[in-house]
């Protein structure tokens, strides 16, 4: 399988991705240019973290624009994995293709921090790998993380299954003390209705090894590879 | 022709940086602000031509749906001059 790394103007954790999917995991990964308009035969997009457009006008808001959206639009209709991190997850609400939209953090700072996230669903192709309940410890370096959508949109999150990550406490409880930024019902991350595109806040990129004092991360990448193995 | 932009979060949706505002309003001893609400204005030159005033709403009404405003979180509104 191969992994297309997607270089908006403003990424900033391009080559924090393509050094764990390719150097790491072992797999096949290719930079994606925000002006080409095709995506090189990758099987799993992933929009990074960073600015993209300076986050000008809303984070994630220009992005829209770029000519390798089209493709990327394409290829999560067809069932193609999608997974935006962090500003990759703003991008995702932006464009359309996950519901909400993530606001400025509750307290106004920027957050750049460890975490610890709560899997909620392993039925995707990202968390295949993971137990559910599993807590993983990952850092969070954003300002707009608050994750906000109306009530019904949440209540049908729920219903389907989409909530995938929560911000929760050693123990697994979901407390207002774990959540970081304010983020509705203590969400972290969240994918689609056919479960193809997953948006994140955390950096499990950059908590995938040991040499950095933490591989928590990997899991996330190996999932994605795995299910690969079984799918195809 | 000049179009003026407001964008807003909608009322149901938290603004902690009003909330800031406020509090720095009145610790400067400002008293009485009950509220601040923060939101962004664009001010939009356009070039004269030939659409009807309908077909001008329209298409700022479709700049905002579009870019201008995240209408998960945010209303906007619009006046029109000249």
């Amino acid at each position: 399988m191969k992994f297309g790394i997607v270089i908006l103007p403003g990424s900033n954790c391009d080559h924090d991705a393509m050094h764990v999917t390719k150097d790491v995991l072992g797999a096949e990964a290719e930079f994606l240019w925000h002006k080409d308009t095709d995506l090189k035969g990758s099987d799993c997009v992933i929009l990074p973290g960073g600015f993209a457009y300076g986050d000008y006008l809303r984070a994630g808001a220009l992005a829209k624009f770029a000519p390798i959206m089209e493709p990327i639009r394409r290829h999560a209709a067809g069932g193609g994995l999608v997974l935006g991190i962090c500003n990759g997850f703003q991008v995702l609400t932006e464009v359309g293709l996950l519901p909400g939209a993530l606001m400025r953090n509750q307290h106004l700072r920027f957050l750049s921090r460890d975490v610890l996230l709560r899997t909620e669903e392993t039925n995707t192709a990202f968390t295949s790998e993971m137990q559910k309940g599993q807590i993983m410890r990952v850092p969070i370096a954003h300002g707009e993380g608050n994750y906000f959508a109306d009530d019904a949109t949440l209540d049908d999150l729920e219903r389907n299954r989409q909530v995938i990550f929560r911000y929760c406490d050693e123990e697994g409880r979901l407390t207002s003390e774990a959540n970081p930024n304010g983020s509705a019902r203590n969400i972290a991350g969240i994918c689609n209705r056919e479960r193809n595109v997953l948006g994140l806040m955390p950096h499990p990129e950059r908590c995938s090894e040991n040499i950095l004092g933490n591989s928590d991360g990997l899991v996330l990448f190996k999932s994605i590879a795995a299910s690969f193995a079984t799918a195809r | 022709m000049k179009a003026t932009v407001i964008v807003e979060l909608k009322p149901s949706v938290l603004d902690p940086q009003g909330k800031a505002i406020q509090h720095s309003l009145s610790s400067l001893g400002f008293a009485g602000v009950e509220d601040v609400r923060v939101g962004k204005l664009f001010r939009l030159t356009l070039a004269e031509s030939e659409q009807t005033g309908e077909g001008i709403e329209n298409t700022i009404r479709q700049m905002c749906e579009r870019l201008l405003a995240n209408t998960v979180v945010e209303n906007f509104s619009y006046t029109i001059e000249e």
